[in-house]
């Protein structure tokens, strides 16, 4: 398969809230394995933007496609679509009422209807792959935060999920947590997953991405390649963001 | 010198002692002499005033209607067979009520502007009607037309009126979960309905616990009003005797001890389950 293939597509998107204009005429794409982080200051848009691609929010006008399937309110792709696509949280939104474990499997066994053992047996290899194998039959509640946001990516990774997005993934997080998260997404991205971030992690940024998007005010305002976004950024506003951010 | 060290003595102005009159009304003692002074008057006050216009007690005359026990052996008595009466009533009244309720808040909850006016249609008809009203318009207007009997009716008059003051329960204690759970849910792809199944009104069991408890002991005070139309549960019984023995007295008293010791079993009986329910997030 070749790695040039848009997998997903935005064209010409607006996102509206009411009056506030919070996507503006967003063009874009992001190719198959291709990593992408998302940066700018808040309220710029790209919490949005990520969370149209999978639907929890839509857009209003022009076009965006995942795998080819137009994205739209009434799809009825989406729930299909959404499989696809999985999603990590800022605030983590782990099922507080359900063990580690039942975590994991309810979305393979509901709504992929995998069989339970199948899925304890999936939900196993990837609590292994993010390293908390022991914490199976413990309630989230019990967790730290690295840990929890952990099982949130291996939630993720039981629905087989093509593309990851990842919303903040490390904003809640103490600081001397937010590094077992970013290895676990570090050794996610070598193993070729799609995936965008938005993140303020810039260390992390130079490491995995391959594109870096700066948005502001609902607008993208540059897209370039690591090297050149942190070295030489042609927008003054991409500049001034940069070095208010990396300044410490 | 650390603060919880107790050799250290604060230099400067000594804190105020308490007053020894300020200790003694504070005391849990002094509390209990209170009640049971105020609470001893007021039986006082009534046993006189029954002795003053010359009533008759017959307590001894109040376990038989409980169970009796003669040579054709145990029997239950009338005020058992009308509790009985009272609870499968209410309890058939308060399940039909919470289908209704969740309906209704799912209704409402939906989004639709059709199910929406729907369900504050419905909330606002019921809940400006006196349920005594409603009894009538069930027993007297609905049954015949419909078909059903006072038992019926009243079954479902209860439900209907029981049914809105869950379903506002209901749907504060859907609103109480977090939106992220929402979020979550749909994420990995679960449709409206799984995403309630699974992940919502289980969280939510936590948040209409209490409420609901309140509604179910509701329920049974207010199942007392069918007794107007007949129906054969625990006032009704306790107003026939009453008919048959003039022992007002001593059946009202009973017949609300009854309903109490009902009221603060279910109470504590929720308690219990409540502390299982109790997931910290």
């Amino acid at each position: 398969m070749s790695r040039d293939r848009p997998i997903i597509t935005f064209d010409n998107v607006d996102k509206f809230y009411g009056d506030f204009h919070a996507l503006k005429n967003i063009s874009i794409h992001v190719r198959e394995g291709e990593r992408m982080v998302v940066c700018g200051p808040s309220g710029s848009g790209k919490s949005t933007l990520i969370r149209c691609i999978n639907g929890l929010e839509f857009h209003n006008s022009g076009v965006l496609t995942v795998d080819g399937v137009e994205v739209y309110a009434d799809s009825k792709h989406i729930f299909r679509l959404r499989q696809e696509v999985g999603m990590v949280f800022q605030q983590f939104n782990l099922f507080p009422h359900l063990t580690v474990l039942e975590n994991l499997t309810i979305g393979p066994i509901k709504v992929r209807k995998v069989s339970p053992s199948e899925a304890e047996r999936t939900a196993r290899k990837y609590l292994e792959r993010v390293r908390i194998p022991e914490q199976a039959d413990k309630y989230p509640s019990a967790l730290s935060g690295g840990q929890q946001q952990r099982v949130a990516i291996a939630r993720s990774l039981c629905m087989e999920s093509r593309i990851m997005l990842f919303d903040e993934p490390t904003s809640a997080l103490d600081p001397e947590m937010i590094n077992e998260v970013l290895d676990v997404m570090v050794e996610l991205a070598d193993t070729g997953m799609t995936m965008v971030v938005v993140t303020h992690e810039m260390g992390f940024a130079r490491k995995v991405a391959d594109t870096m998007v700066f948005m502001d005010e609902g607008e993208i305002v540059e897209t370039a390649p690591p090297e050149t976004f942190f070295t030489n950024p042609a927008s003054s506003r991409c500049r001034a963001f940069l070095d208010q951010i990396l300044d410490h | 010198m650390s603060v919880a060290d107790t050799s250290y003595t604060p230099k400067g102005r000594a804190l105020p002692q308490r007053q020894p009159l300020a200790k003694v009304i504070d005391s849990v003692t002094f509390s209990v002499i209170v009640y049971a002074v105020i609470v001893g008057g007021i039986v006082w006050l009534s046993y006189s005033g029954a002795q003053a216009m010359g009533y008759n007690w017959q307590w001894y005359r109040i376990p038989k209607y409980f169970y009796t026990v003669t040579e054709d052996g145990f029997q239950w008595g009338e005020i058992s067979i009308g509790l009985v009466k009272t609870l499968t009533l209410s309890s058939l009244a308060f399940a039909l009520a919470v289908i209704m309720g969740l309906i209704v808040a799912l209704l409402r909850l939906s989004g639709l502007v059709i199910c929406t006016a729907v369900s504050i249609g419905f909330l606002e008809l019921v809940r400006n009607i006196p349920l005594l009203v409603l009894l009538y318009l069930f027993y007297y207007v609905l049954g015949p037309i419909f078909g059903f009997d006072r038992y019926w009716a009243s079954i479902l008059c209860l439900a209907v009126f029981h049914s809105v003051l869950i379903s506002e329960i209901l749907r504060a204690a859907i609103n109480a979960v977090a939106k992220g759970q929402w979020e979550a849910a749909t994420s990995i792809g679960m449709s409206r309905g799984q995403a309630y199944r699974y992940i919502i009104l289980p969280q939510s069991v936590r948040f209409m616990l209490p409420p609901m408890t309140g509604e179910a002991v509701h329920m049974v005070k207010s199942s007392a009003i069918v007794s107007v139309i007949a129906v054969a549960e625990l006032t009704t019984i306790g107003r026939n005797i009453i008919s048959d023995t003039y022992m007002s007295f001593e059946i009202w008293f009973t017949i609300a001890a009854v309903y109490m010791a009902v009221t603060l079993i279910l109470s504590v009986g929720v308690s219990f389950v409540e502390k299982r329910y109790a997931v910290d997030t």
